[in-house]
């Protein structure tokens, strides 16, 4: 057992961290205060080879896996986490296509993802709720060389700036008369096609969350992805690894950003004439928060190394977006207290980080969906 | 042009509150402080790898430390060098500048044997490092390979940014080195030592690619097995400079309360600053 990292991949860390610094932090309050979506920094994050670091270099990507996108993701969500979700819904539109697209639709594609010219998203949740699945209404008809879709999706991150979003339709039913569900590329400008309202949220603002409509968008019957009637187990790998790992990441990032936010404030606020670190009730806040971020992280690297090593990781990944999610929420509360009437104040970037983790819980599938998969998992392997 | 980049690791400069001397020993105790590519030597490898764009040829980087720094030479060349050489032997241990200089020359002459090259064209260094900053290195380099130095470089002009002076063909370079006062224009007959100072340019941070590209980048560590110095010339036993005392000043400040009666305050710190013959 070995819980280092290489020395290759503590370099691209370093090389990441670096970048954030330079490039996301310095933006990162103000991102959120104003509502930016930071575009221009999706082509750096090209060149830097985050977007398409999982993806195979034919496809313009790096070729390396799902431990170094993570790790790229904690460090860019330790800054903005807002911004990670814009780049964490990109790469889990785009694992779709690598996963399950045709040739032709990864060489027109990726390239442009990997460099970050082109945004991409996956849609799945609907009005009528995320966490039914198998409730989507938004229905595909094959016409001649075109799928003519009809339907709404709401909640969806990038959805006024993908180029290319990859959305489930129900395209049939089996012989028990339930919908079954094909994932198919729908491209900016299509006819028929057009993001809706776009949401103001609590956290993780800088991305953008909003509604896609079609309205008899007409789709080249090339752009389905996998087979027809697969959509939903497609979505749901993906969700269930790429999205989960993503946001258990986020969550970890901003774990990060409250320890050592409420460190440096411990050692520089003077009360009773010295450092409230001093203190042991502060001094358990922070020993709280760091185990928690210890665990999330192992939680986290432990499921990015198994899907790495190609072996089943959904169970483990639930675990990790569950746990993080959940810790990050109470920690950034204790990164408040820590700060006292500081902790409130916007200047400080205690608040954001309690927004972003509110923001994560419901994300990649609410707490209650990721334990009902725990324990069905629980319930099989320790009977 | 081919050029060679002299880097050293050393304690990140942004961490040295945390860095300690040992009373005892009277060493750096760098537990947990983390080791980066001195700041310096950075602007030198960008400038190496901007000149090397302009006007191709290769960039490799040398350094003299313990294998551990293995990971520096990586990050040199995830940022564009061609090739790397880490001179890493417990023998070169406690070397003074004079003696780590005199390695390092050696390193150079033994990088043209093994290429089988007549010369490097540039030896690019940082002016001083973070840790030792005592600038010796590079003007040392310079003298034991008998080439034309100059330090405290912010600007390297070639080929026709250089006007006349600087020959396409790269004989030439034209230099600002500045001063306390001014900056002083040279013109530099290749090959020569080069240091240059933090505002010569802003290196490029390095990216995935850059890191996966360097694991096909030679990388090669020589011992003095390979460099064959005899051992009274190096390391400690061959540093003719002997350290004095070492530790850490104390800082600490008598503080005076004067009161809080401004008048009486005032005058107070008049007679203090008199007394003090100010
Ligand atoms: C910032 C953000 C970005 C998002 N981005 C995307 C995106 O890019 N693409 C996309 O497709 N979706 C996206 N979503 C949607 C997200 O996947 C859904 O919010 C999530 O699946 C939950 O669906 P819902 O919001 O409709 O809640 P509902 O499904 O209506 O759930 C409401 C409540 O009921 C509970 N609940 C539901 N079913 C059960 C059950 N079986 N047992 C116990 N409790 C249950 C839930 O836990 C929750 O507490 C995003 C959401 C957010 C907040």
């Amino acid at each position: 057992m070995n819980f280092h990292f290489t020395e290759e991949q503590e370099l691209l860390r370093s090389a990441f961290a670096e970048f954030a610094k330079e490039e996301i932090a310095p933006n990162a309050a103000r991102w959120d205060a104003e509502n930016i979506t930071p575009l221009d920094i999706m082509p750096k994050l090209g060149e830097l080879g985050v977007l398409g670091i999982f993806v195979p270099e034919e496809y313009g990507g790096i070729g390396l896996g799902h431990t170094e996108r993570v790790m790229a993701l904690e460090e860019i969500a330790r800054h903005s986490a807002g911004l990670a979700m814009m780049v964490f819904t990109h790469q889990l539109g785009m694992a779709a296509i690598l996963d399950f697209g045709s040739e032709e639709q990864k060489k027109k594609y990726l390239p442009d993802m990997c460099a970050g010219t082109c945004i991409c998203g996956l849609a799945v949740t609907e009005p009528g709720g995320g966490s039914d699945v198998a409730g989507q209404k938004t229905a595909a008809v094959l016409e001649g060389d075109s799928w003519v879709v009809n339907g709404r999706k709401c909640f969806i991150t990038n959805s006024h700036c993908a180029g290319a979003t990859v959305i489930t339709c129900r395209t049939g039913e089996d012989e028990k008369g339930r919908g079954t569900f094909s994932t198919i590329i729908i491209e900016k400008g299509t006819e028929g096609f057009a993001p809706g309202r776009e949401e103001n949220k609590l956290g993780l603002r800088g991305s953008m969350t909003g509604e896609l409509i079609m309205n008899n968008a007409r789709v080249p019957k090339e752009n389905l992805v996998g087979e027809v009637g697969q959509g939903n187990p497609i979505a749901m790998k993906e969700i269930g690894e790429v999205g989960r790992a993503s946001m258990a990441a986020i969550a970890t990032g901003i774990l990060r950003g409250c320890l050592e936010d409420a460190v440096k404030f411990a050692n520089e606020r003077i009360v009773y004439g010295k450092p409230i670190a001093k203190l042991q009730a502060i001094q358990f806040h922070v020993a709280e928060i760091r185990c928690d971020y210890e665990a999330a992280r192992l939680m986290l690297y432990r499921a990015a190394a198994l899907k790495d090593e190609g072996k089943p990781a959904s169970p483990e990944f639930s675990m990790a977006k569950y746990f993080a999610t959940d810790a990050a929420c109470r920690d950034a509360r204790k990164c408040i207290e820590v700060m006292g009437g500081y902790g409130v104040v916007n200047e400080y970037a205690a608040g954001r980080y309690l927004r972003d983790a509110m923001g994560c819980i419901s994300s990649g599938g609410t707490g209650e969906i990721q334990k009902l998969i725990v324990a069905g998992d629980t319930m099989r392997k320790f009977k | 042009m081919n050029i060679l980049v002299c880097i050293k690791p050393v304690p990140d400069p942004d961490k040295y509150g945390d860095l300690r001397i040992d009373p005892e020993t009277k060493r750096l105790v760098r537990e947990g402080v983390p080791t980066v590519i001195n700041p310096e030597d950075k602007n030198a490898l960008e400038e190496a790898l901007r000149l090397k764009e302009k006007l191709g040829g290769s960039v490799s980087v040398l350094s003299m430390a313990p294998e551990f720094s293995r990971d520096k030479l990586v990050e040199s060349l995830a940022m564009g060098a061609d090739e790397a050489y880490l001179l890493s032997d417990r023998a070169f241990g406690g070397a003074d500048t004079y003696v780590t200089s005199y390695v390092l020359a050696e390193g150079a002459r033994r990088i043209l044997a093994a290429k089988d090259l007549p010369r490097f064209d540039l030896i690019l260094m940082g002016n001083a490092s973070a840790d030792g900053a005592t600038s010796h290195v590079p003007t040392q380099i310079a003298e034991w390979l008998d080439l034309p130095h100059i330090c405290n470089v912010r600007e390297i002009r070639t080929g026709s940014e250089a006007g006349e002076a600087g020959a396409e063909d790269c004989s030439t370079l034209q230099v600002i080195r500045k001063t306390e006062t001014e900056d002083m224009l040279f013109a530099v007959d290749l090959p020569a030592v080069i240091a240059v100072s933090r505002e010569i340019n802003k290196p490029r941070l390095i990216n995935a690619m850059g890191i996966i590209k360097a694991r096909k980048k030679p990388l090669t560590i020589w011992s003095n097995e390979d460099l064959d110095l005899p051992r009274e010339v190096i390391g400690l036993a061959g540093s003719p400079t002997q350290p004095g005392a070492l530790f850490s000043p104390d800082m600490r400040r008598g503080a005076e309360s004067l009161g809080s009666e401004m008048d009486a305050a005032a005058d107070k710190i008049l007679e203090i600053v008199q007394k003090a013959g100010v």
